[in-house]
Formats: C-alpha cells, structure tokens, sequence
C-alpha cells in the first residue's frame, strides 16, 4: 500500500458546532492505484483530499493516522505538512485559473515555487521544458503570464507543475468538472498518462461524475455523509454494486447509447442528513428502500468479497 | 423556401416556436471594431409538448439563442417568431405578454436568487409584475398549485433564505415561478449542470412531466446524456451553426457529421470505455487538421481539430428527419436534389 488512512475523523468548526463531515475513514490506496472518490456534494471527498494534504482554517483534527509509504503524515500539524506537501503529495485544484499567482510570469513562479521547497530550481528547468512539450505548451509559456494561456493550457500547466517533483500520490479534486466533455476525455486521459509515465505514483480523483471514473480509476470509493460507503473496483461498483447508495446513484444516471422512449429513471428521495448531528445508525437510512430495524445500528465497512468493501447490514 | 425547418415539420401540427435565419453578431475589441459570428443561419422550430435539446460545446452559441428567444440580447439578422407572431417586434405591453408565455431558468440557482432576501420573493415579484388584481387566498392557492408541479412542500421552501435550501430545491423554484405565469415556452439553460446526481434525474422528471402538459421545451446543455434521455429532437451546434438536427433517436444513433461522432466519442459511458465506443466513431483522417492536438489531446475543443464546415455547406436530410451539414461536393454525392433549392 502506499497511502494508508486509518480511522481518519475530522471535524469543522462552527458556531453552531462540529460538523462531522469526515467520520471514521480506513482505506488503502496501492502503488500505481488510481482511486477515484465519488459522492454527492457534502459527502466529505473534498474534506478527505483536503485533510489529507492541508488542513486549515474551520478544519479541526480529531484522530486517525494518514500513512504515505512507510512515513506517517503529520497532518495535524500545517508547518510540518511544508516539508511532505509538493514534495511528496501534491494536489491539483478544481479552479486551476486560481491557482496560479497572477503577478509572476509561470517561469518565476515555479522558480520561486522550487527554491522555497529547498530544491535548486535551475536542475528541473529542462525536466519542466521536456513535460510541458508533453502535453502541448511550448517553452515560451514559462516566460507568461498565467492571464495570456486560455483556460486549457492553464490547467495543462498547473498539472505539470504540481507533478514536478514525482509526488507519491497526487490528489485531483474535481478538475474535470468544469469542462466540456472533449476537454474532460482529453484531462482525464492525461491523469492516466501520468501514472504511466511514472510522474506519480498514485493518485486520488474526487469528482462527482461516476461514469469518467469508470473510464479512469482502478478503484472506486464511493462516500456518503462523511463515510464510506463502498469500495471495489471500477468495473464492480457499476457493474454489480452492493451498497443501496451506490446502486440507485449508478441507475439514476441517464446514458447516451440507450434509448429512453417511455422509460423512466428515478433519483433517490430525500436529501443527505445534515451532519452538525448526524442520525446515530446507518446515515443512509432515511433515503434507503431497504432499511429495516437493524439499521439503527452501525453498518460496519467490511470486506464482502475479495478487494469489496461495503457498509450494510444487509450485505453483511 | 425549402429548408430544413420545413422538413422537421412532419406531423402537421404547428410550431410553436420557430427560428428562421437567425444570425448574431457580436461586436468585439475595445471600439466594437471586431466582429465575432456566435449563431450563423439557424433555423428550427419546437412544437407544444416537445423538448428540443441545444447541444454544442463552450461558444457554440447554444446561450446566445437561449437569449434572442427571451428577448435578452438582439437578433442580428432573421426571425424568431412565437405563435405566428415575429418576436423582435414586440413593444411594452405586447413585450409583457410575450413573457408571459416564455420565461427562462438557468444554469446557477444561487445567483439567480438575491442572498438578501427570501426565496420565495421572485413568487412576489410575479405577482406584483404580473397579477396585481389577484387576491391573496387565490394567489397562495395558485402558488400551491405551482409547487406542487415542481414537487416541492411548501413548508420546506416558502419563507425561507436561497442559502437554507439545496440546489435541486432553488432550481425547482425558479421553475415554479416560471409555471405561475402559466407559460407554454421554457429555455431551460444548462439548469441540470450544478446538481448533484441524486437529485438531477428529479429535475429532469419535471421537465419531462412539464412537456406532457403541452409546454414546449428548448433544452440547452453540453451533457449529451441528458438530452439523449429528456428530448424528442436534437440540435448539434458547432461554431453557431448547425452541424447535425433531427429526432433525438436517430441523431444519438445513426450521428454522421465528424463533429457529433467525436462528440459522442467523448461522452463518458457508465458500461462501455472510452476504447470501446472510439472505434465505432471514428471520424476520417482527413477531416482531423491539427493531427498533434488531437494525438496530443491538447485541444480545447473539438471544433479546434475538425476542419471548419465551409461556408456554403448546407444541411441534407440523409434520412427522414434527421439532417446533416455537407459540403456541396458531399451533398450532390448523397442527394442531388436537395442542394439544388438550398444556395441560401
């Protein structure tokens, strides 16, 4: 395994109180392993790529260990996070327009970028030319402003930016869901390139859209209230997923290629609990049509065949 | 004249809302200098109960029609007529009326609320608008009624701020103020796009019961798979012009222009990867211009690596109700006497 996370909790603060958006999370992501997160808004996947790589502001730690290869990350702790961040994870955000500073031409930033990381900026300037050249940027952007690249190139860019360094696991939260489907295939095929490339190692892809994570992940996570919910692989989570969730997701989801005259999709009724105190038992009760007594129990996240993991009492 | 609009008219019954010609031309530069085609000769027409999806990429146009429908932005040149009735035309009190019949819900539901005040004030600002004479119990009835389309409970979202409801529940709404007016056109822009999952096939049940009582829908998106599942007719835009139309059925089925089949090849499918469904859509070489981009995949959109559509390409219907934009080489090789009539 190369990421670890083990009974991770994290909390937000509020005036209002803690809100559990990530309650108790263990999972394992393996070398090479592209696992994508999947979930509705709020189900805590972007609190999860977040707790993992900085932890700020409202976020509050509350236990767990988040181990990356043999090293334990001190997540807990935002300065010492310096040293691991970049070097040996790293992130590529939704908003990569946002991302980059303004007022520096791309060149000066990543040099800036580099230099405070302790790295010798002027060793990667040629790695930095042969990858750009890689995914279409000629070596004339480095002496751009973020503003002259269009929206495409700037997310280009920020990817090999932040793969630099061969991070051992890379996090990409939503970067395709901005897009246009063109774009999206083109993104996520290059998220697939640089694991081939051996740029990272592994890589965690948040998104809410499961049918590119079909395209693209080995594994699929799926989330639901701040806890897990499913894990398999992608061919078994929209093939033959076992958790009520993931299976009326992955049938509400209209297709192209199927044929709908008089037929029907349906969504699932109710909305997520709010989780500032969420329901005690399986937080997917409410909304579940095959909810029974047992529910008011916790449904513990427990492997059902090999490399599935579910929480239900019904899969159990 | 004979063009494709009068093709798509196959069982008799009148459009209700119909594009002929329609061009826009947007200034562009700092002294309006440049000039920039967003929608080029489109003509289609939408038929009360019926859902006709817009779909085309970043600047294909498909928001610039959405707009000249409800009057938002002017029409640079040809009609887009109403009931008969040409719509850039109408003034004031005939304006007003006009909106009764057409409204528009778009893409954010949270910017189109004021975060200041309740949600339920756009109901208010109908009434005030709108319904000055009616009276309070009528008026509460009548917003039941509109809530009750929309499948919301009143108690969940009257008084409330936009912040205490959910996406799903504002989209709802605007479309519940849009029903109070007792509209019979909705452009529907991108209002599926910001939803989660769960509650998207909600919104989109609602569409498609709105069309079983005779609303007629323009269904503006660059998800394929909504429109694939929501919509009679299917209208591929390209640049501002219209590449591929027709049944939804047939244009999702049998897509023949280069830039629909790399459209489709892109859509992510839950059942078949992309390696999969990528050989049955291949586009011939020759039509791909910038080889490097597309091996690459550096574009941004496919329109940048298809070779443009020329511009006295026209529109063939290569099978009943389903039409496709050729060049005249192409066209006169498919059906020589299509093209004759058509040098619009």
């Amino acid at each position: 395994m190369n990421l670890e996370v083990e009974n991770l909790r994290v909390y937000y603060r509020t005036l209002a109180g803690d809100v559990q958006a990530l309650d108790g999370v263990t999972f394992g992501v393996g070398d090479g392993e592209i696992m994508g997160l999947a979930g509705e808004s709020g189900c805590g996947k972007s609190t999860l790529g977040n707790a993992i790589i900085s932890l700020t502001g409202r976020m509050k730690y509350i236990e767990g260990s988040v181990t990356l290869g043999s090293a334990e990350l001190p997540i807990w702790d935002f300065d010492e996070m310096n040293h691991h961040r970049f070097n040996d994870l790293s992130i590529i955000p939704q908003y990569a327009m946002s991302a980059m500073n303004p007022t520096r031409k791309i060149g000066k930033m990543v040099g800036e970028l580099l230099d405070s990381k302790g790295v010798r900026h002027k060793e990667y300037i040629p790695e930095l030319k042969r990858r750009f050249e890689l995914v279409g940027l000629s070596q004339d952007v480095l002496n751009m402003y973020p503003i002259e690249l269009s929206g495409g190139m700037k997310q280009r860019a920020v990817m090999v930016i932040s793969t630099l360094l061969d991070p051992s696991l890379l996090i990409a939260d939503e970067i395709t869901s901005a897009l246009d489907v063109s774009t999206q295939k083109a993104v996520a095929e290059m998220l697939v390139e640089f694991r081939e490339r051996g740029f990272v190692k592994s890589m965690i892809v948040i998104t809410h859209d499961i049918s590119i994570l079909y395209q693209v992940a080995d594994t699929i996570l799926v989330m639901y209230a701040g806890k897990l919910a499913e894990k398999a692989s992608a061919d078994t989570i929209i093939n033959s997923p076992r958790h009520p969730y993931t299976r009326l997701l992955i049938s509400s989801l209209p297709e192209v290629g199927v044929t709908y005259t008089g037929k029907r999709l349906t969504g699932i009724a109710g909305t997520p609990p709010a989780l500032l105190n969420p329901p005690e038992g399986c937080r997917f009760r409410d909304r579940c049509p095959f909810a029974y007594e047992k529910c008011l129990e916790e449904p513990p996240f427990v492997e059902i065949a090999p490399g599935h993991q579910t929480a239900c009492w019904k899969e159990i | 004249m004979s063009g494709p609009q009068n093709d798509a008219r196959d069982n008799g019954e009148a459009g209700l809302l119909k594009l002929d010609h329609v061009t826009k031309v947007y200034s562009t530069g700092t002294f309006g200098g440049g000039q920039l085609t967003a929608v080029r000769d489109v003509s289609f027409e939408v038929k009360p109960g019926e859902v006709m999806s817009v779909i085309g990429e970043s600047g294909s146009g498909k928001s610039t029609i959405g707009k000249m429908i409800l009057r938002l932005s002017p029409i640079s040149s040809g009609t887009i007529s109403f009931d008969g009735t040409d719509v850039s035309t109408l003034k004031r009190r005939a304006l007003k009326e006009y909106r009764r019949d057409v409204q528009g819900v778009f893409q954010d539901p949270f910017s189109s609320y004021n975060p200041i005040f309740k949600a339920d004030r756009v109901f208010a600002m109908v009434k005030s608008e709108f319904f000055p004479g009616t009276s309070g119990p009528e008026w509460r009835n009548k917003i039941g009624l509109a809530l009750e389309a929309v499948t919301l409970d009143p108690t969940q979202v009257l008084h409330k701020y936009p912040h205490q409801l959910s996406g799903g529940q504002l989209q709802r709404l605007l479309i519940a103020r849009a029903l109070l007016l007792d509209i019979r056109f909705l452009v529907a822009d991108e209002i599926i796009s910001m939803l989660d999952a769960s509650t998207r096939i909600d919104v989109l049940n609602l569409l498609a019961d709105l069309k079983g009582r005779g609303l007629g829908i323009m269904f503006i998106t660059h998800d394929l798979s909504l429109g694939n599942y929501i919509s009679e007719k299917t209208v591929i835009l390209r640049r501002g012009l219209i590449v591929e139309m027709g049944e939804t059925q047939k244009v999702f089925g049998n897509p023949t222009h280069p830039y629909t089949k790399m459209l489709l090849a892109s859509v992510p499918q839950l059942h078949h990867k992309w390696e999969e469904i990528a050989e049955g859509l291949k586009v011939p070489d020759s039509v791909v211009i910038d080889k490097e981009a597309a091996a690459k995949k550096t574009y941004e959109t496919v329109s940048e690596i298809l070779a443009p559509d020329a511009d006295d390409s026209v529109l063939v219907e290569t099978e009943p109700n389903h039409l496709v934009r050729f060049s005249p080489e192409e066209a006169r090789e498919i059906e020589p006497a299509a093209v004759a009539g058509k040098t619009e």
